[in-house]
């Protein structure tokens, strides 16, 4: 009786041990991820379906994640960091924990895009736009330049997200394209007259609903609510800033793969399946994510007004920095 | 009974580390800010946004005090000391909002009107998820006292509001500002509802300067007025509550007071109770309920909704509450039996020690955490995080611990010892069978508390887990409500569920005042 139990517990043992042994040599990869949460997982499970690699994702805030990837140096259990601005890969790039990515990835995308010396590469754009309410503001009174929204006129009617990861970029282009000091100044304006929301979500839905007449968003948070809301309930509309405004900055999203990773090659395999044609033009055509694919000859959703008639400022991805400044100034306004 | 025989040092050091390991996160948090040099940090700690969370975080936390010492106490009134039609339904429907999380409560009040988000709207979802605070210990006190007092009272020529603020408010006030300090500790820790609420707090900050990237020295000043704030209020709670000790010695006659006829009052109290049970426990649930009947978009939902997603957020909900509950009971026996058992100093600053950690918010647990084990192989582990847990909820598991253990007679050891069983067997046949249920008692408490806990989860939860509380909260926070109400019901409902049992099991009143 007993051996016999014995034996059992020992064939148990060696079946949970194999079953150990096997997971472990099934390739799993560890994203890091900053993008929307219901894209990324249609895109790791469409991965696995290609590949067999397994993908497990550790989702947070972009600048939050590059901190942490900072922090954790050679022993970050990321292979692979996909994120939604350019400034936080800029950062790690320069301090040196991103591995090149390989130069076909590369071409996949017009280089003004990646980073120019390969440390990543860019796989998806949106374009910063002001959302407004036609009941409580008309088209024409709406400001030619995304700094006028800190003049007295615009007190208690504007929205905006300090703390989400897209306005950072904006206030490094204010900082490049005016100087520090015309940037503080815009944020203390801000700081009068804005409400504060946690994210680009909380503005948008609050334009639409008539808390306040125009709100500081992605194009990508306008397209998402009038998907949900259908378009004969949407209250909100859309401007574009143009003649090269620093409001109409284009942000890019983009991967890169971690230099301690210890799975190069299949970390490699996932940023280059980002950039790939079938998947760009399933991103650019599915209703799930609202971003202008950056490889060639991919049409974005028709959401979005077309690629080539967006008139962004003249900025190229080493202009805009990575964040370091943008925050102290945040804090320096008191918006954070 | 206690001995003030030597305890053993075996207990001593595991009762030690558990005090150490709640002294970890505190430790960790000073000793980031006092590396802030000098001239930084004033600059941090002056900058117009301190003083802003200041006045938002202090106004919030005496509105809701006060609101809920009125709410509480008229409720506990008008259910111990009148004549109200359904009373015991009304008793249990003013203490069952405790059992639903508050930023289930704001996800409900938020998704009924977007315009909540400000300060009227904070201080009525706190105020409806934290009245029960002081109604629980209110009523429990109103039912101990000695009735004879009030008769006196009445027969002398009070009538019922003068018997009231000169005979039964004096003899409340312990219950009344224990409850309402804990009130006050609760809404300076709460972080999940007033992030849904956009209403900038002291915790709510520290998120936002953890998420841009900044969570080194302006965080951790931020972190320590926080934590000077809490710490302060905990303090004057213990004072309080030693005073209620001796006001409760001596109840008197254990009867009813004659029940006071409402008379003309009765409509409006009864509509009063209909609207306040409607506020924090209609709307919660019914827009759970209404939300479930909607579509959520794929667009718009971070955290989709799948019976293998709900399957998998369940499980890691429950098993993370099982080991969490296993690991903070285990943690607090070694202490509770100390404290029940035995004398000393030295046990005496071991207890107080792990009560600190009721002073401790969640976010500043896990930040702490986070960089103390970066580059360990405990960073991002299931263990750290059930670790985290344990700092949490010890005080609360400890109250139990201490009190079944306490309940359970030495005599009977020593029978067991003097019998020839070893201290082991002694444990397992003897103490475990007397002061098991409250041991089990203890466990549930923290399993509950577990299941719906937000911030820690949110922060250290392993890569790939999921639990109930953090897939409401990717959904919620991008408003996306519909996919949010599969997640929201099921911990709603397991929490629901397990308080009531509990309180079946236990009585309500013992369950939350400790």
């Amino acid at each position: 009786m007993l051996t016999n139990q014995y034996r059992r517990l020992a064939m148990l043992g060696c079946l949970l041990l194999g079953a150990a042994a096997g997971r472990a040599n099934a390739e799993t990869l560890t994203l890091y991820s900053a993008q929307h949460e219901q894209m990324v997982n249609s895109l790791t499970e469409a991965f696995t379906k290609q590949t067999g690699i397994k993908v497990r994702v550790h989702t947070g805030e972009a600048p939050e994640i590059a901190n942490q990837i900072a922090k954790e140096g050679n022993a970050s259990p990321a292979d692979v960091y996909f994120t939604e601005n350019s400034p936080e890969l800029t950062l790690l790039d320069k301090k040196g924990l991103l591995a090149k990515v390989t130069p076909a990835t590369l071409a996949q995308v017009p280089a003004k895009y990646s980073a120019a010396d390969g440390g990543w590469v860019g796989v998806l754009a949106r374009e910063d736009v002001l959302a407004f309410n036609p009941g409580m503001v008309k088209e024409s009174q709406l400001p030619a330049s995304l700094l006028d929204l800190a003049g007295p006129d615009w007190k208690g009617r504007v929205a905006i997200a300090p703390s989400d990861a897209d306005f950072l970029p904006l206030v490094n282009a204010v900082a490049v394209l005016k100087g520090k000091p015309a940037a503080l100044a815009w944020l203390k304006g801000l700081r009068e007259n804005a409400q504060i929301f946690d994210d680009d979500e909380g503005v948008v839905a609050a334009v639409d609903r008539g808390s306040v007449a125009v709100g500081v968003i992605n194009s990508y948070y306008w397209a998402r609510l009038r998907t949900e809301e259908g378009p004969a309930k949407l209250h909100s509309q859309i401007h574009h800033f143009a003649n090269a405004d620093v409001g109409g900055l284009i942000n890019v999203s983009g991967a890169a793969v971690l230099k301690s990773s210890q799975r190069q090659a299949a970390a490699q395999r996932f940023v280059a399946f980002l950039v790939s044609k079938p998947v760009q033009d399933a991103l650019g055509k599915g209703n799930v994510d609202f971003e202008y694919p950056l490889a060639a000859g991919v049409a974005p959703n028709p959401l979005l007004k077309p690629f080539d008639q967006l008139q962004p400022p003249a900025l190229s991805m080493q202009d805009l920095g990575d964040d370091q400044d943008a925050a102290r100034l945040l804090r320096q306004a008191g918006l954070i | 009974m206690r001995r003030a025989t030597r305890p053993p040092p075996g207990l001593l050091l595991a009762a030690a580390a558990a005090a150490v390991l709640v002294l970890l996160p505190l430790a960790q948090t000073v000793f980031q800010a006092v590396q802030v040099d000098l001239a930084d940090a004033e600059d941090l700690l002056w900058r117009p946004l301190v003083g802003q969370l200041l006045v938002n975080t202090l106004g919030l936390v005496l509105a809701t005090t006060l609101v809920s010492a009125v709410l509480g106490t008229a409720c506990a009134w008008l259910v111990e000391r009148t004549r109200l039609p359904g009373r015991r339904a009304w008793a249990v429907l003013a203490a069952v909002p405790l059992a639903i999380p508050p930023f289930i409560t704001s996800y409900a009040w938020v998704s009924l009107s977007a315009d909540l988000q400000d300060f009227a709207g904070a201080l009525l979802v706190v105020t409806s998820a934290y009245y029960p605070l002081v109604y629980l210990p209110v009523a429990a006190a109103l039912r101990g006292m000695d009735p004879a007092l009030e008769e006196t009272g009445r027969s002398l020529g009070l009538g019922p509001c003068g018997c009231f603020l000169r005979i039964v408010l004096p003899q409340l006030r312990p219950a009344l500002l224990g409850g309402m300090l804990l009130v006050a500790l609760n809404v300076l820790v709460e972080f999940g509802a007033f992030t849904l609420l956009r209403f900038r707090t002291f915790t709510t900050e520290l998120y936002a300067e953890y998420r841009i990237g900044f969570d080194g020295p302006g965080a951790a000043l931020l972190a320590v007025v926080l934590l000077a704030l809490c710490l302060t209020f905990l303090a004057l709670e213990h004072m309080v509550r030693g005073h209620a000790r001796y006001a409760r010695i001596g109840r008197g006659t254990r009867r009813r007071a004659t029940p006071l006829a409402l008379g003309r009052a009765r409509l409006p109290v009864l509509t009063g109770f209909a609207a306040l049970v409607v506020a924090t426990l209609g709307v919660p649930l019914g827009m759970i309920l209404y939300w479930l009947t909607q579509h959520g978009e794929a667009a718009v939902s971070p955290a989709s909704v799948s019976a293998e997603n709900l399957f998998d957020a369940t499980l890691a909900s429950v098993w993370l509450g099982l080991a969490g509950a296993a690991v903070t009971v285990a943690l607090a026996l070694p202490l509770g039996f100390l404290v029940a058992r035995h004398e000393g100093r030295l046990i005496a600053v071991l207890e107080r020690t792990a009560y600190l950690a009721q002073g401790v918010p969640g976010i500043v647990v896990a930040l702490a955490l986070i960089s103390l084990t970066i580059g360990t192989p405990l960073y991002q582990s299931a263990a750290l995080l059930v670790g985290a847990y344990a700092i949490l909820f010890l005080p609360l598991a400890l109250v139990s611990v201490r009190a079944a253990l306490a309940q359970a007679q030495p005599v009977l050891e020593d029978v067991g010892r003097s019998l020839g069983l070893g201290w082991a067997a002694v444990a397992w046949r003897v103490l475990l069978p007397l002061a098991g249920p409250g041991l089990g008692a203890a466990a549930a408490l923290v399993f509950v508390s577990v299941v719906t806990e937000l911030t820690v989860t949110l922060l250290l939860a392993p890569i790939g887990t999921q639990t109930l509380a953090t897939q409401v909260w990717s959904d919620t926070s991008t408003l996306a409500f519909a996919s949010a109400a599969p997640y929201a019901a099921l911990m709603a409902g397991l929490s629901l569920v397990s308080t009531w049992l509990l309180a079946r099991r236990f009585g309500a009143s013992g369950l939350f005042t400790g």
